[in-house]
């Protein structure tokens, strides 16, 4: 099956600034691409790129299989987007906006289609509401609508989870699932939130200053048999020497303050759990490390700030 | 093309702020109107002051719809390229400061379908701003102070224009005031193109037509033959010549003729050609830009 986003060697400088550099990534169909780097990581001015609003210095883009430069009407014509904040014509209502692009993308839609996809996005209550007197999540969800209005297969979404409230993403979230197993689409969705991404990305494109520094399936891009597992018990002595005495004993990483850190296997976590309340030990928490955001922070430079901001 | 500048309208006149300029015309019409019913003959006679003492001039006559339109002409065609520039200017740069550029950009649409649609969009509301002008500065002057022959004062000559010679006149005007403001507007399209809030391109195109004007208006040797025939300002209120006439030897008008046509349609060739270049400049700089708005 050929790609659907294919990049080759992208590059993009403002001036004396190189945005992104040298930057290839494939995107295949069905795929929930997470495309994801620190702030200022050159994320947005890949996705701009992609969707016509920057020329890039060097490089190639191809969508569907087209070129993108010498195609780009027949590719818009079957890509949505939303880029960083959903700004929308805030006199207008939410449906006037939706109508309004729609025409926009070439189709002339039905009073039922515009509803239907207010109501996906759950707002065909405030249909009729300007946009101004929307929270930002309306807003967000309503941009997904303007993006989805003419059934494309790629769907590009910029942070879309910037600025919402916890249920505000959680509902852009099922959104996005929703859109990826029921509709079928092929999603590229940028973020800076790690936890975001591992809930909702198939494949994964990390980048830094630009670059790229990892891509690949969520599942290998990190390792599930080196997953840092935090435990803390009642009686740290007690568990020290249950552990000792356990299989679990080549696991131990160290010790901290009256909690042990275990490398492991995270899906053995229950048997652990197992062998400790049947040695006696009273155990309370049992977390495994956020292994992505270990793995992201090992990659980029976001860790030189942390080191720098703890030192 | 059709549907996007139907889009482009639609986003046009759903803003409020896009008829505050019908509201300012029409305040500053019935204003002059209101003046002249009430005090016209004071204006009158202050106007031909020059010529009271070697003609009788009967002011009742003289006061009629015509007359008063073309006085409001004379007064407002100066301001309501500002009133333009308001709209032109917004077109492009409005939507980039609003967020809603990029949404727009990636829509399958050539970026000059886009533009030629904005501009489009921007003429079209120019016209419907001088057809407003056109109903109140005319017909409602029609209407309160009924017709008569026309008569025009050019320094100390006083032209009669017949009641039955004149409507085409007005009609021809307002066609090359409508491209005379298209110029305007293309002059704020392009300004818009560079900006990223409709602010600044708003009040450079209001600096640049009040220097130009002033520039046009001097009488300073050295400009008139070189820098004045060129400048787009000095061009725009050509379409006072629709209103002289030719002579028939003996000092009468001759109904039906313009005293000096070619240097209208010059000035008209002017105007386009600055149209076609502040357009042709707009696009082909926006389709060169990287949209980072």
């Amino acid at each position: 099956m050929s790609p659907v986003i294919q990049v080759t060697h992208l590059t993009k400088h403002f001036r004396d600034h190189q945005a992104v550099n040298d930057l290839s990534f494939t995107v295949q169909p069905a795929d929930v691409y997470g495309f994801l780097g620190q702030n200022g990581a050159g994320k947005s001015t890949t996705i701009r790129m992609l969707l016509t609003l920057i020329t890039p210095t060097a490089g190639e883009i191809e969508v569907f299989g087209m070129n993108l430069r010498t195609h780009r009407q027949e590719i818009l014509r079957k890509v949505g987007a939303v880029i960083e904040r959903p700004d929308l014509y805030k006199y207008l209502t939410a449906y006037e906006n939706l109508s309004l692009f729609a025409r926009m993308s070439g189709i002339k839609p039905a009073k039922s289609l515009l509803m239907q996809q207010l109501e996906l996005v759950g707002l065909a209550e405030r249909a009729h509401s300007p946009v101004n007197t929307f929270s930002q999540g309306m807003k967000q969800r309503l941009g997904i609508a303007t993006a989805l209005i003419h059934d494309p297969d790629l769907v590009i979404l910029d942070e879309p989870t910037n600025g919402l409230d916890p249920q505000g993403i959680a509902d852009i979230r099922n959104l996005i699932l929703h859109l990826s197993s029921h509709r079928k689409k092929t999603l590229l969705v940028s973020s800076h939130l790690l936890s975001e991404m591992e809930l909702i990305a198939t494949r994964m494109l990390i980048i830094d200053k630009g670059r790229k520094v990892a891509e690949g399936a969520v599942s290998t891009l990190f390792d599930p048999a080196g997953t840092i597992v935090e435990l803390d018990t009642v009686d740290p002595d007690f568990t020290g020497a249950v552990l000792a005495r356990s299989e679990w004993q080549p696991f131990l990483q160290e010790r901290q303050a009256g909690k042990f850190l275990l490398k492991m296997d995270r899906n053995r976590i229950p048997d652990l759990t197992r062998d400790l309340v049947q040695g006696g030990v009273q155990v309370l928490a049992l977390r495994p490390r956020h292994s992505l955001e270990d793995y992201f922070l090992s990659l980029t430079t976001a860790n030189q700030h942390v080191d720098a901001f703890t030192n | 093309m059709w549907t996007l500048l139907q889009i482009e309208l639609f986003k046009i006149f759903r803003r409020p702020r896009t008829y505050i300029p019908f509201a300012a015309i029409a305040a500053m019409v019935l204003i002059i109107q209101l003046g002249l019913k009430f005090d016209g003959k004071s204006y009158l006679e202050l106007m031909m002051s020059s010529l009271s003492d070697s003609f009788y001039i009967p002011y009742g006559m003289i006061m009629n719809g015509y007359l008063v339109a073309f006085v409001i002409l004379n007064t407002l065609l100066i301001q309501v390229p500002l009133l333009v520039a308001l709209v032109a200017g917004d077109v492009v740069a409005g939507e980039a400061n609003m967020g809603t550029l990029r949404l727009l950009v990636i829509r399958p649409v050539s970026r000059t379908k886009l533009m030629l649609v904005k501009y489009g969009a921007s003429v079209i509301y120019t016209v419907l701003l001088l057809v407003w002008m056109a109903v109140l500065a005319l017909f409602l002057s029609m209407l309160l102070f009924g017709t008569n022959d026309m008569l025009i004062a050019r320094n100390t000559v006083m032209e009669e224009i017949r009641r039955n010679d004149v409507l085409w006149r007005y009609i021809a005007a307002f066609g090359y005031a409508t491209v005379a403001l298209s110029t305007v507007a293309a002059l704020a399209f392009l300004l818009s193109v560079f900006a990223e809030n409709s602010i600044g391109p708003i009040v450079s195109t209001i600096s640049i037509v009040i220097v130009l004007t002033i520039l046009s208006e001097m009488r300073i040797p050295l400009y008139d033959n070189t820098i004045k025939p060129w400048l787009f300002t000095s061009h725009m209120l050509a379409w006072k010549g629709f209103f002289y006439s030719q002579s028939d030897g003996k000092g009468a008008a001759l109904p039906g003729t313009v005293e000096n046509l070619p240097a209208i349609l010059r000035s008209l060739g002017v105007l386009l050609a600055y149209i076609a270049a502040f357009v042709t400049t707009a696009i082909w700089t926006f389709s060169k830009k990287d949209i980072l708005s």
